[in-house]
């Protein structure tokens, strides 16, 4: 059984987490592009997109074949390859790294699904703690009907049908995600979450950010030195 | 049957009433040769069997194949798709057929996975951790052969050497023979490490398969008590 650390790389890794319909994306995108309009070095990768590990994840999805542990491990590789390829290499070089979504979300869902908790960190614990980690704080109903409003076509995995919560993929959604809710509820003090309140103006949540962001990291320090094309 | 550790959330080990045998060994150790033998030999007794093995998995194979062609998989990554590959099989085939009353043949098992990658540098409890969710087979054969004698097998069926198997990526030697037989040592010596840990059985794979299989039947004989 192996800790998650922290990393001790020139770069810094910023994480933000939250419920779908919490914000964090649009939060995220704002923060990038900030930094990217006062010339620092930023990287953004988001959850789920390693282009070699998305068909195997895909195909298993579509065709049912995954369980909890392989739902988990999936994730885990696909997480894995960015890591390896991208997020390591650029917190080496230097470079502000942003994520749409971290290790906690795997730590919520898989633990929703029945994993052991202990099993998924371990199983992550190859990779370090971000430096700072955003959560989008929302009640889950409000984040339910954020996503719920234009009744959309809810994916298999997505609503958690997987789980068996409910025949009806709506209330299927709304269980799961209050699950977890409750999940991320529990991290909040063990990984040092900075809860933002999701339920403030766009702007008013970016302020506050982009000041814990100035407070936190030395942010001259990542001032592009050699800028191409300029 | 148990779990390595506390296993898998919603499947009780003890509704498993079949067998589970793995054979382990490097590639040109005769696994797949004596696994053929001792299914013939079970089915020839009345004994339903099923065959599993590495890279077989209807989740991730097709992918786990093409990734490892172009060799653009890093090191933890590779891993845990090995691992995607062996639970999926765990939960779809294995298990279901344990619970069936099947004996299952295992064309290697989740040794191989470790000790390649503790070979690479992955931390050894991370990786138990990880496969703490395997069950514990019923017996362990690992057919010891050595190197010459591997490479010798290898040439007889193939005319040349696997790019994997010769630990090319570890980076050992530039020279495919060279590198072959130093991988392979130390593979070896990670299997010696494991003997105690898990409980395999040491056998000589440096004789005929006739031998060889006529061991292998005895101590299956003592297993399932016939």
């Amino acid at each position: 059984m192996n800790l998650i650390t922290k990393h001790n790389r020139k770069g810094r890794l910023i994480a933000v987490e939250g419920l779908d319909g919490s914000g964090k994306s649009t939060q995220v995108y704002l923060l990038k592009r900030w930094l990217e309009l006062e010339g620092f070095k930023v990287f953004f990768t988001e959850w789920n997109s390693s282009v070699l590990v998305k068909n195997a994840t895909k195909k298993g999805k579509k065709l049912n074949l995954l369980t909890p542990t392989t739902f988990s491990l999936i994730h885990c590789t696909d997480f894995a390859d960015r890591y390896e390829r991208q997020i390591w290499p650029l917190l080496c070089a230097g470079y502000l790294v942003l994520a749409d979504r971290y290790m906690f979300t795997a730590f919520a869902r898989d633990a929703a699904r029945g994993c052991d908790p202990e099993w998924v960190r371990n199983l992550y614990s190859f990779a370090s703690l971000p430096d700072i980690t955003f959560y989008f704080n929302l009640p889950p109903e409000i984040a339910i009907n954020r996503i719920l409003e234009g009744r959309p076509t809810l994916k298999y995995h997505e609503a958690g049908m997987d789980l068996g919560l409910s025949t009806d993929p709506y209330q299927s959604f709304r269980l799961f995600q209050g699950m977890i809710h409750e999940k991320y509820s529990q991290m909040i003090r063990e990984f040092d979450f900075i809860s933002i309140d999701a339920s403030l103006p766009v702007d008013v949540q970016q302020h506050t950010v982009r000041e814990i962001v100035k407070e936190k990291v030395d942010l001259p320090a990542f001032k592009h030195r050699a800028r191409s094309g300029l | 049957m148990k779990f390595y550790g506390k296993g898998i959330p919603n499947i009780n080990a003890d509704d498993l009433t079949g067998k589970l045998i793995v054979i382990e060994g490097a590639d040109g150790s005769g696994r797949s040769t004596q696994i053929r033998l001792l299914t013939d030999f079970l089915e020839g007794r009345g004994f339903g069997t099923v065959n599993v093995g590495l890279k077989r998995s209807n989740l991730v194979s097709a992918e786990l194949e093409q990734a490892m062609q172009g060799n653009v998989l890093s090191q933890v990554t590779l891993s845990l798709f090995y691992a995607t590959d062996f639970m999926d099989q765990l939960e779809n085939n294995i298990i279901p057929a344990l619970r069936a009353g099947f004996i299952v043949l295992a064309d290697r098992y989740i040794y191989t996975l470790m000790a390649r990658d503790i070979l690479r540098g992955s931390d050894p409890g991370w990786l138990q951790t990880i496969y703490s969710l395997a069950l514990v087979p019923d017996a362990v054969f690992y057919l010891n052969v050595s190197p010459s004698f591997l490479i010798e097998r290898t040439f007889q069926k193939k005319d040349s050497l696997d790019y994997w198997e010769s630990g090319m990526d570890v980076r050992m030697s530039r020279d495919i023979f060279d590198s072959f037989i130093k991988y392979q040592r130390r593979m070896k010596a990670e299997f010696q490490k494991m003997k105690e840990m898990y409980r395999f059985e040491v056998i000589n794979g440096n004789r005929s398969a006739k031998a060889i299989a006529m061991d292998l039947q005895k101590k299956v004989e003592l297993i399932l008590n016939i």
